[in-house]
């Protein structure tokens, strides 16, 4: 066994420092000698870790040495084939998922409440997506995990998929019954990806879903900056045994930055190291927090948090209790409404607030005194400003109708046209409601009037819309036909 | 040899006592704790080193921040405490044979215990039947009171511990919730002069003043207390601490103070300029 108290990346940084080495390659700073504000504004110990690739220092995009050894660590402590450090963003993690095994036309099957990141994806290599309609609560409003019915029946419809993209956990904290589908999956010849920018903490936790690689995907992205603990930007990227991942570093090093920053490098390093060694207690105490906050939050009265109870066996196969999801409507406010109140009236940001939830991250850095912050904050929303209990709209599931390939439409002739008059045309662009992130439309495919009405009333209850080039989303491009 | 204990007032500002002989010194899930014999003031007790309360002044703080909400009025019965581990908030309002029920909410019981082995001069009433202790978050515990108490004192740290929570809006909305219709919030204040205490304040004052219809701003002199001038917060629903006053019938009471009286407490709540402005321009942030 290795020793996972090593912080390879970390350590090699200090060496360097103590060494004295000369500068005269970039980046320009020189560890802060040449720009006094930058080490007033984040310290000297920071400024003078940000180094540029050399021997002693390895190399991102081709290791041999500290980078290596803490790709293998990562990858014992992941329990993966290989774990690539990545550092644009869980973004660039699961667009390379994508890219690794989507060539132009390829299918690739994928819910329907998948990351921007991977529409922008199947943009630029030309993948074209088949989608599966996730279950959708309708208590809630929240799209679920995909039926493994959806799954087999799908997969006998389009043979020649490459891959099926699974979320482990959604934002909301469901997962798929990710072990069938990897098996259906395989007996079709075709990989499992596996979107885990939420779901940092299956791999150490007990008694929480499966993680990717347990599961025997076959790649997974990991958002470590989430709920692990690094540096905003630092993630990683999990092949299992199976993958050649040296294969998958030529695809990797098509987009990675060559400026690889020792900052997110060392700050995956120390993440990983804390995760592996304390990662099962801290994510006791997280369950524990939330756990508790979802007890008392249900004794407020108007609130629903929900937990454990909407596992139905298939959408819902498990559910991640670290997530505090909160609904809110039979208090009368729209999740993103009881968000901005939380934010301008008590100083308490949360993650996001959609049509009908708040959702409220619990990691590594909370208190319980922040937890009764929040809890204190709900009790008094309820108290002074619930309304008259509001229906949830139908559902926020929205059947995409796919005419062409993302990648056609985006670079397809374009119109714009006022969002009100555009039902009936396709869609060259992306359109989000922002929070909570999911597409509402991908390029290529076809406006209706219930797309329309939805945008309306999310912008109305104060959600951002994201994706188009209007940035007031009043005019969409459209494909010209 | 000499020792001195000196706590910041400001990062230019200096406070410094000397000190006979440190009696007590522990770290708590929450805080350090230190208890120091002096010669000038006598026993004191520190919390991350901030000076808490001495021998020789403590009266000051405890008479004003009981007697005030309790001569505006006489009927109170229910008594929420929260903070105030030192036991000096509750000997004062053990006095009042007209209040039935005193709950104290410390989040800290390794203060209490050591405030009733070392500091016997306050933490000399935690065993009268009217007093029921509990060791939670005060924001945890007011949140599921409704319409229980008469007044609330709130005694605690400065807001940049575990204090933290006291200064929130959602608390003191749990305590409007959690307090009757001629319900009284009492809080330590912070001082108007050195400016990071003067924000705290300003922040507490527009919190406050949000949510409850009458609110005041009073003063003392605490010597030990950064600037030694320091506020306290007086909210409520309906009752005005000047015009529902009575002196008579607090003095038929027959109380003795050291530094309350009634017609300091009507001079208390006048105040300087400075900080009427301080206030005011907190109304309009």
């Amino acid at each position: 066994m290795t020793n996972q108290n090593e912080t390879p990346i970390y350590d090699a940084i200090q060496q360097y420092i103590k060494n004295r080495i000369v500068s005269f390659d970039v980046p320009g700073h020189k560890q802060g000698k040449g720009h006094k504000d930058l080490v007033e504004a984040f310290g000297t110990k920071c400024i003078s870790m940000d180094l540029n690739s050399s021997k002693p220092l390895d190399n991102l995009t081709h290791p041999t040495s500290s980078i290596r050894r803490a790709e293998d660590l990562a990858a014992e402590a992941f329990n993966a084939g290989h774990a690539f450090l990545i550092l644009n963003g869980t973004t660039a993690a699961v667009q390379n998922m994508i890219f690794y095994c989507c060539r132009k036309n390829d299918k690739i099957i994928l819910p329907r409440n998948v990351h921007k990141s991977v529409i922008n994806a199947m943009v630029i290599c030309g993948a074209e997506p088949v989608y599966i309609n996730p279950g959708v609560n309708t208590e809630f409003g929240i799209s679920l995990g995909m039926s493994i019915e959806d799954i087999k029946k799908t997969v006998r419809d389009n043979p020649s998929a490459k891959a099926i993209l699974v979320n482990n956990p959604t934002y909301y904290g469901i997962c798929s019954n990710l072990k069938e589908i990897v098996r259906i999956a395989h007996n079709a010849g075709m990989l499992v990806l596996v979107d885990e920018a939420h779901g940092t903490h299956l791999y150490f936790g007990d008694d929480l879903p499966i993680s990717g690689m347990e599961a025997g995907a076959d790649i997974a992205a990991v958002s470590i900056h989430k709920t692990g603990g690094s540096l905003t930007q630092s993630s990683m990227l999990l092949v299992s045994d199976k993958i050649d991942a040296e294969d998958m570093r030529q695809t990797i090093n098509l987009t990675q930055t060559t400026s690889g920053s020792y900052l997110l490098m060392a700050s995956l390093d120390i993440a990983r190291k804390n995760l592996f060694l304390n990662g099962k207690d801290i994510f006791k105490k997280v369950c524990n927090l939330a756990e508790y906050a979802r007890n008392e939050v249900n004794k407020i009265g108007g609130f629903r948090a929900f937990g454990n109870e909407i596992i139905n066996g298939d959408t819902v196969y498990a559910f991640d209790k670290t997530k505090l999801s909160i609904h809110t409507r039979a208090m009368g406010l729209a999740g993103i409404e009881v968000y901005d109140i939380l934010r301008d009236e008590f100083g308490i940001q949360i993650e996001f607030g959609d049509i009908g939830n708040i959702l409220a991250i619990i990691s590594v850095g909370d208190r319980e005194l922040e937890i009764e912050r929040l809890l204190g904050a709900l009790s008094e929303i309820h108290r002074r400003f619930r309304k008259e209990p509001m229906n949830m709209l139908e559902h926020e599931y929205i059947n995409p109708l796919v005419i062409m390939s993302p990648q056609k439409a985006f670079y397809s002739k374009k119109r714009a046209l006022p969002i009100e008059d555009s039902a009936g045309h396709i869609s060259a662009e992306l359109v989000m409601a922002y929070p909570p992130g999911i597409p509402v439309l991908a390029p290529g495919e076809r406006i209706t009037e219930e797309i329309i009405d939805y945008v309306r009333y999310a912008k109305e209850k104060g959600c951002a819309m994201m994706g188009t080039k209007d940035e007031t989303m009043n005019n969409i491009e459209t494909v010209e036909e | 040899m000499e020792l001195w204990y000196t706590e910041n007032h400001t990062e230019d500002v200096k406070f410094s006592i000397r000190v006979n002989k440190q009696i007590y010194s522990a770290q708590s899930e929450f805080q350090r704790i230190d208890i120091f014999d002096s010669k000038e003031f006598g026993r004191f007790f520190t919390l991350d080193g901030l000076m808490m309360l001495t021998e020789k002044d403590e009266f000051i703080y405890h008479d004003m921040i009981v007697h005030v909400p309790l001569a505006t009025n006489p009927d109170i019965h229910n008594v929420l405490v929260i903070g105030a581990g030192d036991g000096g908030t509750v000997r004062e309002l053990t006095r009042y044979e007209t209040i039935e029920k005193i709950d104290m909410v410390e989040i800290d019981k390794m203060v209490v215990d050591a405030c009733i082995k070392y500091i016997p001069q306050t933490a000399s009433k935690f065993n009268d039947s009217r007093v029921n202790l509990f060791f939670e978050d005060g924001l945890k515990f007011v949140r599921d009171k409704v319409d229980a108490y008469d007044l609330i004192i709130v005694d605690s740290t400065d807001p940049f511990g575990p204090g933290e929570g006291l200064f929130t809006k959602e608390f003191y909305g749990n305590c409007y919730k959690a307090l009757t219709k001629s319900g009284i919030l009492v809080n330590q204040h912070e001082c108007p002069y050195y400016a990071d205490y003067a924000r705290s304040m300003k922040s507490a004052h527009k919190r406050i003043k949000e949510l409850f219809p009458i609110t005041r701003v009073y003063q003392a002199h605490i010597p030990t207390y950064p600037s030694g001038h320091w506020l306290f917060g007086f909210a409520s629903k309906i009752k005005d601490p000047i015009n529902d006053f009575n002196a008579e019938k607090w003095s038929a009471l027959g109380l003795k103070t050291r530094y309350y009286n009634t017609d300091l407490h009507k001079g208390c709540f006048a105040i300087p300029n400075y900080v009427k402005e301080l206030l005011e321009s907190a109304d309009s942030e």
